[in-house]
């Protein structure tokens, strides 16, 4: 079954270009990365000029220890789910023909979806722990990274199935992931469609230390601020759990406020439009006031748009704050400690001076967590962090401040 | 430093509020049960007219879907942008260290002490038997 698949790309990369800017958000140091059974052997860019530009900093440094925030093992099929499902569940994906559920949000063609050299041949890194730890783990010498499964759970509409395939989804990753490589650690995927079936597995997989975040989708069918998510807050808190919420959508509702777009190129870019109702959401409805230790962390988002929307939320705030008198200080203040944000896609042009400005605009370094976001194509070559970022920054965020967003990580 | 004698106390009943002018400057005042208070009449904001403004309560909140209300009468809201301001004492609820409006000291004189001098009472006569309302700019 292939749910709100629209027929996208066979031709959607023709159509966009062999390099669409879409991936280009930051980073473009123009590399050109080697590949040899899915490892960058070496890169020519030029980066090998050093001095060119502040680009070489960054990406001749480092990456050994650093923690990633986001990286995607992919369900290689729907037998790799059936193993985990009981008689019933099983019997009901073989009676009814269930291939499967993908949704639109990484249709397998798009140039954002797979990294080069997270491809050999047509066997891809991103569906197995061996390839992934070869292509990515191993090279950059990270020494953890939290795996966001993006099976779209969320697409699918009888609440029982996906309660099903969200613990096929969560069991699949432990066994087939967690225990196969000691540096990882994952999200919780829930069943979000019934509030109290995602609260149970919620505080059925936290028994496991491992995993250290709830995922949540940027797109959904009411703002995740509603008292109706709180069960999920009040037991991620509980537990020590992070709530992570990643670019994507439910495809219950249009991507946009204005209806569907034509093109994944809008489509992935109203992505962000998601991230602000869920921040202003998040902070108008008191949730951080009610569960005061909780972190939200935005997957995917892009980063730069929030400072911005701060600015808007915190002047329109001072003139209606009697809406939401339990906002007792600037929404800038609360983002500033309840939100972070993984770096990967970090939408600005590849220029130092322009990325400190834009860094100098959030209100703290703290917010800002390393991912690769492994393996979508959201840079070039080993350019994993924006230009302009001294060492200090990279080490809060390549270390510490994932440390400090997500409590788990130091069980 | 001039006391100027800006009206008669009766003219601002409880809840009251007066636009006056001294020296070209915009002050409204207030009469908060009995007691008067002025402030700057714009609002450093955007120039809104605070004279123009809601005055209500404070709404204060411990926690989501809770509302506590108090201090009825005593917040000011200019106008154009609903900025609240505590007539008290001129500061701001969202920003009450960097926003706040100018507070000028006020008295209620009798009207026989003022007859006397040295008082600022440009625009309107002073009659012994009544009370006014005296601002020191």
């Amino acid at each position: 079954m292939d749910i709100g698949r629209r027929s996208f790309l066979s031709g959607g990369a023709t159509r966009l270009g062999k390099r669409p800017r879409i991936m280009k958000h930051c980073t473009g140091s123009g590399r050109t990365a080697i590949i040899e059974g899915g490892r960058v052997v070496s890169a020519s860019s030029r980066d090998a000029t050093a001095g060119e530009n502040a680009t070489s900093d960054h990406a001749a440094g480092s990456f050994k220890g650093a923690i990633d925030c986001d990286v995607h093992p992919r369900v290689p099929d729907i037998l790799a789910l059936k193993r985990y499902m009981n008689d019933h569940w099983r019997e009901t994906v073989e009676v009814r023909g269930i291939e499967g559920f993908e949704s639109i949000a990484y249709p397998n063609n798009a140039p954002l979806t797979t990294r080069p050299d997270a491809m050999t041949g047509k066997v891809r890194a991103d569906d197995d722990v061996g390839r992934m730890a070869k292509a990515l783990l191993d090279p950059q010498q990270f020494s953890l990274a939290i795996c966001n499964c993006l099976y779209a759970v969320q697409m699918i509409r009888d609440e029982h199935l996906a309660s099903a395939f969200a613990r096929a989804v969560n069991d699949w990753v432990r066994h087939e992931w967690l225990d196969r490589d000691p540096r990882l650690r994952a999200s919780i995927v829930v069943p979000i469609q019934n509030i109290e079936l995602a609260v149970d597995e919620v505080n059925r997989c936290a028994e496991d230390k491992r995993f250290v975040q709830v995922l949540l989708l940027a797109l959904g069918e009411q703002p995740l601020g509603k008292s109706m998510f709180w069960p999920i807050y009040r037991a991620a808190e509980k537990h020590g759990l992070t709530i992570g919420i990643h670019a994507g959508s439910s495809y219950h509702h249009a991507v946009t406020g204005s209806g569907w777009p034509s093109y994944y190129l809008e489509d992935y870019a109203a992505q962000s439009l998601g991230f602000h109702a869920q921040v202003g959401s998040l902070v108008a409805e008191g949730v951080f006031v009610k569960f005061p230790k909780l972190k939200a962390v935005l997957i995917e988002s892009g980063v730069t748009w929030l400072p911005p929307y701060l600015w808007r939320l915190a002047k329109f705030w001072r003139g209606v704050r009697l809406e939401v008198p339990w906002i007792d200080r600037p929404p800038m203040e609360i983002v500033r400690d309840h939100i972070r944000l993984t770096i990967q896609p970090f939408d600005a042009p590849d220029n130092a001076d322009t990325v400190r400005r834009v860094l100098d605009q959030l209100p703290s370094e703290e917010m800002l967590l390393f991912a690769s976001d492994f393996p979508h194509w959201q840079y070039d070559g080993n350019a994993m962090l924006p230009s302009g970022i001294d060492a200090a920054l990279r080490r809060k965020i390549l270390i510490d401040n994932p440390k400090a967003a997500y409590p788990r990580l130091a069980l | 430093m001039a006391r100027h004698v800006v009206a008669r106390a009766a003219d601002i009943p409880v809840g009251g509020r007066k636009l006056v002018k001294i020296d070209g400057r915009s002050v409204v005042v207030f009469n908060l049960k009995g007691d008067f208070y002025a402030l700057s009449d714009t609002c450093p904001h955007k120039g809104g007219s605070l004279s123009n403004g809601i005055i209500s309560g404070l709404i204060e909140s411990d926690g989501p879907g809770e509302y506590r209300h108090s201090r009825q009468g005593e917040i000011i809201r200019c106008p154009w942008h609903q900025w609240e301001f505590d007539i008290k004492t001129g500061r701001s609820w969202c920003d009450p260290r960097r926003l706040r409006l100018v507070k000028y000291d006020v008295a209620v004189e009798p009207g026989a002490k003022l007859v006397e001098g040295p008082y600022v009472a440009e625009t309107f006569k002073v009659a012994i038997e009544d009370e006014y309302i005296v601002i020191e700019v």
